[in-house]
């Protein structure tokens, strides 16, 4: 039972980082183009940004 | 020359061709510390290779600081310095560079839609809702696998406590959508959600306050999960097509330039030209108002805006409507009537005025809410009265009537619907036909009648060399080096036609209005309109009205004669016996001469035709026949149409129409093939069919789990399960329609078209 006191909040604050997680990706914009990003991983040439 | 239709793709590469700089800049938007960004629709991206030549070929632009393409919404959106070296950049070269890849790009302001704030509004209450669900459910576990009074009670809070936030973040699209329905008299599938959702809730709260066994959190909170997953696929897919249709070209010209009273010339956005302006048009450019022609001369295309399919000859003093396409010379004209005044304006306008039909169109879910939400009311409101009287204990009764709400909640019935429509518009997506959300997929598989406008869609709008008169190899040749030099349809026409080498011409020249003209040695060549090829000659016999003519001469007498007719679409005649052999009567609907419309009409095998029709008449004739109880498919691509299209029951447009009409229609499809109209209209019929085969099966479900609630022996633990099941199985059949509907072969929504080349000898 007081296992229970600490394991709860822990279960509820890991669900919550990966709540947390798929809120952070969604606005980042990572699923603005899903066609794209499954083509972009073939693609072997590295992005790097302009000097 | 006499007359043409306009190739709808030369319309579009001819338009994007001359974006001046002047509008590019004004569809661009400022970002702050010298840099802008531009968004064009590319519709041809199709594949990783499309995404590394573009963003390769843009990135190395000096000017350009970053190029992203977005795969699918087929937009490239490009970030570049306003200022080089101290001189202002002209992002003109950015579309050049696109077009260079051999991409054809068009000019896109990219407006943040209501609809992109909604999805991700969706997906935020999918993921908070399936957190809860997910933790609620755990707890629940605890409980059912014998967590005893304090314990239990303690997991009840904490589930509670879960709950409630996620039921007013996550459940308020319900909310607001059961109580709209409410106010107006209606109802729809969101108010036994939400009665079910609230009710579950705060029964569950009650019972944990009273320290009960048993409580609800975890079935209404994954009975949201799930909806809000059908929910969101709806909405998802309407997106999709939505984002395709609005990418591609765009057919209204932004803005115009103007001349100023002291003659120079600015470049001012559409609002803000007055009556009375003065703006210079160049061949090739669209007429931006309805206008008088006030200084030149040049041939129109009107084929777009009223399907006439033969150019107009228009001089000074001649009417302009907003919309054409100005051929051959350059013009001045003198605005008759502001943007918000013109054709184009007033075709909206209708359209809006016949929107009202479309609004009244309820969707299978909500008709099927209206019968399956009252018995579920009554269904409850009977066990809870039947508990209380015969048992005389109102608290189980209570407790029993939340059991018949929950697992009565159409769940699997909210998913039915959605599922099938995301997996049949996949399905059509992948055959180049897009959907713009699931209604039409319904109304499509009710139809009985479909009408056709003829140009550009029965025809490509694109002319062919049907015969020729008294024309050797050395004739054509002549004729074929002449029209290499102009961009006129018809010249475009004969070159890619004539079955013979071309011979070079210098200094050829093109009279607006006329034709070609040129000179080798002593002889002048001309290729033209009868008039003007052969001066002062009789004019000979003309085949018929429905052919366009160009003749051919030397020194004013005639040497060869050509006649053109309008392409059929492919696969036209397959497409209209197939639906003819389905029992679908057809109709042909134009704008065009009645002679023109007839032969298309007699080679098609058509039963009816009608000619000469002006939009609204198109649309009176739509209305007529609904009132006739018929259910008519309009198929069409002009602005003309688009009063017809957004009357009839549903409606079909080719992805080269006219914007106004891509947007009117509720699909719209990529290939030139006219066969996605009987394929299209299959497709939906299968799904109509799943989706009734899901009602039958949640309603079946119904008829096992309703006695079990009824009778008392619905725990939790049996509520959370049914309801699940009852959604996979759901789902799961929908997923059957893909196995059904397989392509043999996966093909590209949009194929580049095929550039003629031209081979040239001298003479």
């Amino acid at each position: 039972m007081n296992m229970l006191i600490y394991l709860i909040p822990i279960a509820l604050f890991m669900g919550g980082l990966g709540l947390f997680g798929f809120l952070w990706s969604l606005k980042n914009g990572q699923y603005d183009d899903l066609e794209g990003a499954s083509w972009r991983i073939l693609d072997d040439e590295d992005e790097r940004p302009r000097p | 020359m006499t007359c043409c239709t306009m190739d709808v793709e030369g319309v579009l590469s001819l338009s994007s061709n001359v974006i001046s700089s002047e509008e590019a800049l004004l569809a661009s938007q400022p970002l702050g510390s010298g840099l802008r960004q531009s968004d064009f629709s590319v519709p041809g991206v199709h594949c990783g290779a499309c995404i590394s030549t573009i963003e390769k070929a843009l990135i190395k632009l000096p000017y350009v600081k970053s190029a992203r393409v977005n795969l699918t919404a087929k937009r490239v959106s490009c970030v570049w310095y306003e200022e080089m070296n101290g001189s202002p950049v002209s992002p003109a070269g950015i579309l050049s560079e696109i077009a260079a890849c051999g991409y054809q790009a068009h000019l896109f302001t990219a407006d943040l839609s209501d609809d992109d704030r909604i999805r991700s509004q969706l997906l935020l209450a999918v993921g908070v809702s399936g957190f809860a669900a997910a933790n609620i459910m755990l707890l629940s576990v605890s409980i059912w696998s014998g967590a005893e009074a304090a314990t239990r009670d303690m997991f009840h809070w904490i589930s509670a406590m879960i709950a409630a936030p996620t039921l007013i973040y996550a459940g308020r699209f319900f909310y607001q959508s059961a109580w709209n329905a409410l106010k107006h008299g209606r109802t729809n599938m969101d108010v036994p959600i939400s009665l079910a959702v609230t009710l579950s809730y705060s029964m569950s709260l009650w019972e944990t306050i009273h320290h009960g066994e048993h409580a609800w959190f975890d079935a209404s909170v994954s009975l949201l999960f799930f909806l809000l997953i059908g929910r969101t696929l709806d909405h998802v897919m309407r997106d999709k097509a939505r984002a395709a249709i609005t990418g591609l070209a765009r057919l209204a010209p932004r803005g115009a330039l103007l001349i100023n009273p002291d003659g120079s010339r600015r470049y001012v956005p559409l609002d803000e030209i007055n009556v009375g302006d003065l703006i210079a048009v160049p061949a090739g450019e669209r007429i931006p108002v309805d206008a008088t022609v006030v200084v030149g001369q040049s041939e129109v295309d009107l084929s777009i805006v009223t399907g006439e399919s033969i150019p107009l000859a228009v001089s000074t003093g001649s009417e302009l409507k907003s919309g054409a396409m100005n051929l051959t010379g350059s013009l001045t004209i003198k605005a008759a009537a502001a943007a918000r005044n013109s054709l184009l304006a007033e075709i909206i306008g209708l359209m809006e005025a016949a929107e009202g039909g479309r609004a009244r169109y309820r969707r299978i879910a909500d008709r099927a809410a209206s019968y399956y939400s009252p018995a579920v009311h009554l269904l409850a409101l009977m066990s809870f009265l039947g508990w209380g009287l015969i048992g005389g204990d109102w608290k189980q009764a209570m407790l029993v009537a939340v059991a018949v709400l929950i697992i009565t909640c159409p769940c699997a019935l909210g998913l039915a619907v959605p599922v099938v429509q995301v997996v049949a518009a996949g399905t059509l997506f992948r055959r180049g036909i897009m959907v713009k959300d699931g209604s039409a997929m319904e109304r499509l598989a009710e139809i009985d009648m479909i009408a056709f406008d003829k140009t550009g869609t029965l025809t490509m709008g694109r002319p062919r060399l049907a015969s020729l008169t008294q024309a050797g190899p050395r004739e054509l040749a002549i004729a074929a080096g002449l029209a290499a030099h102009s961009r006129h349809p018809l010249s475009q026409a004969l070159l890619r036609d004539a079955p013979s080498r071309a011979l070079a011409f210098d200094g050829v020249e093109e009279i607006p209005g006329a034709g070609l003209q040129a000179k080798s040695g002593k002889e002048i060549y001309r290729l033209g309109n009868a008039t003007f090829a052969c001066p002062g000659n009789p004019l000979g016999q003309h085949l018929s009205d429905a052919f366009s003519e160009v003749v051919l001469s030397k020194g004013g007498i005639e040497l060869a004669r050509f006649y053109f007719e309008d392409t059929l679409r492919p696969d036209a005649d397959l497409a209209i016996k197939s639906l003819a052999g389905q029992g679908f009567a057809t109709i042909v609907m134009s704008g065009d001469r009645e002679c023109v419309v007839e032969a298309t009409a007699k080679t098609l095998e058509v039963d009816h035709w009608l000619a000469g029709l002006t939009p609204r008449g198109k649309m009176e004739e739509c209305q007529r026949l609904g009132k006739l109880g018929h259910r008519v498919l309009m198929v069409g691509d002009g602005i003309n149409d688009a009063p017809a299209l957004s009357v009839a029951h549903v409606s079909m447009a080719p992805a080269t129409a006219a914007d106004v009409g891509r947007q009117a229609a509720d699909l719209v499809f990529m290939h030139d093939s006219l066969g996605a109209v009987p394929e299209a209209i299959s497709v939906s019929r299968q799904a109509a069919r799943f989706i009734r085969q899901n009602f039958a099966l949640a309603i079946g479900y119904n008829i096992i789990a309703v006695p079990i609630a009824i009778a008392g022996y619905a725990t939790p633990l049996v509520a959370a399960v049914a309801m699940s099941t009852s959604s996979l199985i759901v789902v799961a059949n929908a997923l059957r329609l893909n196995d059904k509907a397989k392509v043999p072969g996966r093909r590209h929504p949009i194929c580049n078209s095929k550039l003629s080349t031209v081979e040239v000898v001298s003479p």
